[in-house]
């Protein structure tokens, strides 16, 4: 079992995290007491049976939501100080979000997705449309940049859907179910891409996932039950999956 | 930078070409009828100015009371007569007078008979000049009525037509008026007032021979001595006419008029009946502005998960709410452009169509860019505003519950 690193600072920490939503007089304690940090260049799985409270807490370490109890820290900013609009800023920064359902604007082309985020940055017009290129290029859509989200593959969505997670280089790519909605093979590809990063670029990689194969590629599995963190699992090699 | 903004509210709008269009309605229609309404009607008050201003600023109309609209055709009880002129004549600050008058009469030729407007006109040129016959009305053929014509008349432009009669009116043929001969002895041009084109002139003094009215005017025409204040005048001639006629002040029978106050008159009736057409064009533009709204809060609801991700990839609260009000606004602008250019051509339509009735140039459709600018701004205004309550609904949005929204 690997320990963790206490010679870096965490990119995320969570401290005594829980989530309650009021359903009329019913109190719903989704999350109960979460603590847990996140070390930079980590490969993280978060892994439990659905009304685990996975989403929740993905919503917690994507900074899209904030806890009814205790503490959120993205690097060192407590998320509870930071205005609505900070957390806008940081989380189009230094979070690359992915999701299960892909989440591409319909009516924009592969390409115009990829460099959305960036709008709200002000980044540079030329800068951005090199930069959206290049990872179009390098999730292996090259050829399909002005494709509206209806004329690709589920596949090929996902891609550009990693592509623009990646357009603002984050540090932290956040993928909830990224091959949920795939079939084994286009799914193998964004495995393959998601180590990729992760081994070539250093990233973060936080998974919400059930996929075995992609749970196999973690260094460390996150076990949620209840609400509660039951189980942590540290994997030793990562690149060699673990046979069961 | 700010066109990375239009770009997904301008997709929505394309993807969703019918509510598009629905919502463009509303705002096309309202802005169409204002700004083809001002245009008429700057138009409109445009041609009558020039029409007053040709009667000189130096004259005064004096009536029975009533109008000027129905001087002439007075059946009542008042009239003014050629006593009244020479008492205008004698008051101080007035250069000359001179009288005319008019009514419908029976006119027959070629064993056709149609009813038309007679006018008893001044035969001295200095007067013709004075009632504005000729700044009106240029002669075609012929020539104009003359000191001591008897029995002649000048007629309008619409008697060249055979369809009159059935039969082309000539030079020196004689038509009957009232059951009396008549010498066709000159005829207009074409003035672009149908009342005017189709009326026929004779000599005064026939006139009130013809039709039993001794000494009597339909309205005398005033002009002031060079360096009179009109107004003044007016007061003076207003006091005169009190006495000879033995009214007292505030009940007088008779009406004194300079042609800028009728034109002020004109202008008022104008300006009033556009200002509640206009009125009416606000509602339809009102109508148009909820529809926005409520087109604004369908997309809302629609692109709630779209409004999720655009949170999650880093938009703040500004971002969202510049997108809607962008997209609303887009609809008050397109709906604005296209009115203004169907309202142009309406208007140039109206004028078309004014055109070929009562001859060109008479109405010409009034543009100006403070006009178009204007209502551009204002539909934009309207698009904006309405866009601003579910712009607001979007942009407060939380990114969770956002993202689980289809």
């Amino acid at each position: 079992m690997k320990t963790k690193k206490p010679s870096q600072k965490p990119v995320i920490t969570l401290s005594n995290v829980w989530k309650t939503y009021h359903m009329g007089d019913v109190e719903l304690n989704v999350l109960k007491g979460i603590s847990l940090e996140i070390y930079p260049k980590e490969f993280v799985a978060i892994v439990g049976p659905s009304g685990s409270g996975k989403s929740t807490m993905m919503n917690m370490v994507g900074i899209l939501d904030v806890p009814t109890k205790g503490q959120i820290f993205l690097e060192d900013q407590d998320i509870a100080k930071t205005t609505e609009s900070q957390l806008a800023q940081m989380r189009g920064k230094k979070i690359g979000f992915v999701f299960q359902q892909f989440n591409l604007i319909p009516t924009l082309t592969a390409l115009e997705n990829v460099i959305l985020p960036t709008i709200f940055q002000n980044l540079p017009e030329k800068i951005r449309q090199e930069r959206a290129q290049k990872l179009l290029m390098q999730v292996g859509l090259g050829e399909r940049l002005h494709h509206r989200p209806t004329e690709l593959s589920g596949g090929q969505q996902q891609r550009v859907a990693i592509a623009r997670a990646l357009i603002n280089d984050p540090e932290i790519i956040l993928a909830d179910e990224p091959t949920g909605n795939l079939d084994s093979v286009s799914g193998q590809h964004i495995i393959d891409l998601l180590v990729k990063l992760h081994k070539d670029e250093n990233k973060t990689i936080i998974l919400v996932t059930h996929n075995e194969e992609l749970i196999n590629y973690c260094e460390r599995v996150i076990h949620l039950k209840d609400g509660q963190i039951f189980k942590t699992e540290y994997v030793k090699n990562l690149h060699v999956p673990s046979k069961k | 930078m700010y066109k990375d903004y239009f770009i997904l509210p301008w997709r929505e709008m394309k993807r969703r070409k019918l509510r598009s269009w629905l919502t463009l309605i509303g705002i096309i229609i309202g802005i169409a009828a204002i700004i083809s309404l001002i245009s008429l009607g700057e138009g409109l008050q445009n041609a009558l100015s020039k029409q007053f201003a040709m009667l000189g600023e130096d004259k005064l109309l004096i009536t029975a009371k009533g109008n000027i609209l129905t001087a002439g055709l007075s059946i009542d009880a008042i009239k003014i007569t050629e006593k009244d002129q020479e008492v205008i004549q004698k008051t101080p600050g007035i250069k000359k007078t001179a009288g005319m008058i008019y009514s419908t009469g029976r006119i027959e030729f070629n064993d056709h008979v149609r009813y038309f407007f007679i006018e008893g006109m001044p035969t001295d040129p200095e007067e013709r000049a004075l009632v504005g016959e000729t700044n009106f009305f240029h002669l075609l053929r012929g020539r104009p009525l003359q000191n001591n014509d008897n029995y002649k008349a000048v007629l309008g432009y619409e008697y060249t037509k055979e369809t009159m009669f059935e039969k082309e009116i000539s030079l020196g043929d004689k038509i009957k008026i009232n059951n009396k001969d008549f010498k066709v002895v000159g005829f207009w041009e074409r003035t672009g007032s149908p009342q005017d084109d189709s009326a026929i002139m004779i000599p005064l003094e026939t006139y009130q021979d013809l039709f039993n009215k001794p000494k009597e005017l339909g309205m005398i025409f005033a002009q002031t001595a060079p360096g009179e204040d009109p107004l003044k005048v007016a007061e003076k001639v207003e006091k005169t006419l009190r006495k000879s006629r033995k009214v007292k002040e505030g009940k007088e029978d008779f009406t004194i008029q300079t042609p800028n106050q009728l034109a002020q008159t004109f202008e008022t009736i104008i300006t009033m009946v556009e200002a509640v057409l206009i009125g009416i064009a606000s509602i339809s533009l009102l109508v148009g502005g909820i529809g926005i709204m409520n087109t604004m809060y369908t997309a809302v609801l629609q692109r709630t998960k779209e409004i999720g991700i655009l949170k999650a990839i880093g938009a703040k609260k500004v971002h969202i709410l510049t997108l809607f009000l962008i997209e609303s606004g887009l609809y008050g602008l397109g709906g604005g452009i296209i009115g203004i250019i169907i309202g142009i051509g309406f208007a140039k339509l109206v004028e078309f169509i004014f055109s070929l009735m009562v001859g060109p140039s008479f109405l010409a459709v009034e543009l100006n860019w403070w006009l178009v600018g204007g209502t551009l701004l204002f539909s934009f205004l309207v698009g904006c505003l309405s866009g601003v309550a579910p712009a607001r609904r979007a942009s407060k949005l939380n990114p969770v519950d956002a993202l689980r929204g289809e």
